[in-house]
């Protein structure tokens, strides 16, 4: 009896978790304008609106290309940022460290006002694409950081000195011995980022220009109701990405662990 | 001959804190040199320094009559076995030991060779193929040695690279270093702070202690005569009793605590020996049991058994003698016919003058 009370518990846990999320893609293939039960039968019509509204791929389009874009520096400054950590020392680097990974808890209605002020008041920029990519970069390095810390101090600081020692540069010991064993953290930092950038929604929402990003755009159509079940498709689509690419990420975290010789220890998996 | 590696007052300083605190060293071309020491001592730090992975703080590195200040570890003649044998994981053995040889001007085939020369050298002919991380310990350290001798190198340093292997595997592994060493003529720096495997492994040792060289010889002056009270406790066991030095004209004295008074031929006087208190050591071999119906013309003392230790060839005996508060320990082989006498025992302990060490006080 003892244990039934936390079954329960985990259950109604889960459902609380994940039932609305399971309402996505019941709605997505009923045909009904109305969301609600009882289902009015199967359809995919919804999914087929999806492929000829040109507005939508137009706000996909720019997530994309603003999400891999974020994923590129984010992980960039990312990895210069852990393999300072892991290998060098030097004077206030717990202090840096610290304000790097500062975003991470910052909320981001704050951080998407101040960099509104800024941009437009004080560096009096146009909005475009590459200010959210400015903004993502911003909150997704700190992620970046933390899953390539991990790479990094997983590394031996000998195989380093083992490359230097039989004659390659600082530059090539790098390339040759270091980059090869963070790879999987570099692709899993890559997915995590840009899944991050591809559905935030409030930055993007203050910094946007003329061209919305795709969750700014859904935001705009919960204003009509008839095309709520289109909503409803692309949610169901983007979680089923979602999934995919956080567990390829993942996935490579464990690898490069697995080859580095290491215990797992955590993850956001 | 002139010295292959010479440091003139090196010092390193991390801080405030002192590593190396005036070392004076030459190491000559071919010889299979320790750099032996407990934890701290500075040892490792020294290696790195001759490595280039350490900047030195004041002093003088040189190496083939070049001066090493600002020659970077990549462009020293110098390669290195790391404690942790740093094989890189994601490369094959053949690849490691291949590593080096990438921006040598050898083509393909020669490099090939050579890779397996090497390997054949260190007893993984065949090993090539194999993924880094299914090695042994005692394989991957072969590796290690393979892919830091392919280039050649003038000196090879060693750190501590016996330390994470078993017993067994780390004495089969001394006597291959040996052979290996004979072999290719390489000068080999080893730093370890196991004195059985320096005494083993050298042609000289440097004991280091608190970032200074206590004494530098061959092992069996280091063993036989050790400089002060700290070599004497570092290197293999060591009674220590105290003894007053009186000097007759040409005759050095020693009236030692519980053993009586000694005189030391000449030999066994260490230079500058004055007058006064000293440190007598002596070594557990170099006092034996007399045991019931054998006899001795060396000069005897009564003693009490107080702690037995059997090692099956050996048992080592704590003995206490009349005027000295320290067990002095003794080691005896178990020939045939010997008793192990039990604790409490009385008996008699030979000594003699010959295994007194003269110590500074």
């Amino acid at each position: 009896m003892k244990g039934s009370g936390l079954k329960i518990y985990a259950i109604a846990y889960l459902l609380f978790l994940y039932a609305p999320i399971l309402l996505l893609p019941i709605f997505a293939f009923n045909d009904g304008t109305i969301i609600a039960f009882p289902l009015q039968g199967f359809t995919t019509k919804w999914f087929g609106e999806l492929w000829t509204n040109k507005a939508l791929h137009d706000a996909v389009g720019n997530s994309l290309f603003i999400a891999m874009m974020t994923a590129i520096f984010a992980t960039l400054l990312g990895v210069c940022a852990a393999r300072a950590g892991a290998m060098a020392s030097f004077p206030g680097k717990k202090g840096i460290t610290g304000f790097i990974m500062l975003p991470l808890v910052l909320p981001e209605i704050i951080v998407a006002v101040s960099l509104l002020i800024v941009l437009r008041q004080v560096l009096d920029m146009q909005l475009s694409n590459w200010t959210i990519i400015m903004a993502h970069v911003l909150i997704c390095t700190p992620f970046s950081i933390a899953i390539l810390n991990g790479a990094f101090q997983n590394i031996d600081p000998a195989l380093e000195e083992a490359a230097l020692d039989l004659g390659e540069t600082r530059w090539s010991a790098f390339r040759l011995v270091i980059l090869p064993l963070v790879v999987p953290g570099i692709i899993s930092s890559m997915l995590i980022s840009f899944t991050i950038s591809l559905d935030e929604f409030i930055i993007a929402f203050f910094l946007t220009g003329s061209n919305p990003t795709m969750p700014v755009y859904i935001w705009g159509l919960l204003r009509f109701p008839a095309s709520l079940p289109v909503v409803m498709a692309l949610g169901t689509l983007l979680v089923t990405l979602s999934i995919v690419l956080l567990a390829t990420a993942e996935y490579f975290r464990r690898r490069g662990l697995a080859r580095a010789g290491i215990k797992d220890s955590g993850g956001f998996l | 001959m002139t010295a292959l590696i010479s440091l003139r007052g090196v010092q390193k300083y991390y801080g405030t804190y002192h590593a190396l605190r005036g070392i004076d060293l030459d190491i000559k071309a071919g010889e299979f040199f320790s750099l032996l020491g407990p934890s701290g001592c500075g040892k490792t730090t020294l290696l790195r320094t001759i490595a280039g992975f350490e900047g030195l703080s004041d002093g003088t590195l040189k190496i083939d009559g070049k001066d090493m200040s600002g020659v970077p570890a990549n462009l020293r003649p110098t390669n290195m076995v790391f404690q942790s044998y740093a094989i890189f994981p994601h490369l094959s053995v053949a690849e490691n030991v291949a590593f080096g040889l990438r921006k040598s001007s050898m083509s393909k085939k020669e490099k090939s060779a050579a890779v397996k020369e090497a390997l054949d050298m260190v007893g993984l002919g065949g090993f090539g193929g194999r993924a880094s991380h299914a090695l042994s310990g005692g394989q991957r350290q072969r590796v290690a040695l393979a892919r830091a001798l392919i280039l050649k190198p003038k000196v090879l340093l060693l750190d501590e690279p016996l330390s994470a292997l078993d017993k067994k595997m780390r004495e089969q592994m001394q006597v291959e270093l040996i052979r290996l060493q004979r072999q290719v003529g390489i000068t080999f720096i080893l730093v370890t702070h196991d004195q059985e495997e320096a005494l083993v492994m050298s042609d000289r040792i440097a004991v280091m202690f608190e970032g200074e060289i206590g004494q530098m010889d061959d092992p069996e002056t280091l063993y036989r005569a050790p400089n002060s009270r700290r070599v004497a406790e570092f290197i293999g066991k060591m009674n220590f009793l105290t003894g007053v030095v009186t000097t007759d004209g040409g005759t050095v004295s020693v009236d030692v605590a519980g053993l009586g008074r000694a005189e030391l031929p000449a030999s066994q006087v260490p230079q500058g020996t004055v007058p006064g208190k000293v440190s007598i050591g002596i070594r557990p071999e170099t006092l034996a049991i007399l045991f019931d119906g054998e006899t001795t013309q060396r000069r005897v003392v009564d003693a009490t058994v107080s702690e037995v230790v059997y090692y099956g060839d050996m048992t080592y005996y704590d003995v206490r003698i009349a005027g000295v508060e320290s067990a002095l320990t003794i080691s005896m082989k178990n020939l045939i016919g010997r008793p192990v006498l039990d604790v409490g025992a009385k008996t008699k302990v030979i000594w003699d003058e010959r295994s007194l060490v003269l110590l500074p006080a």
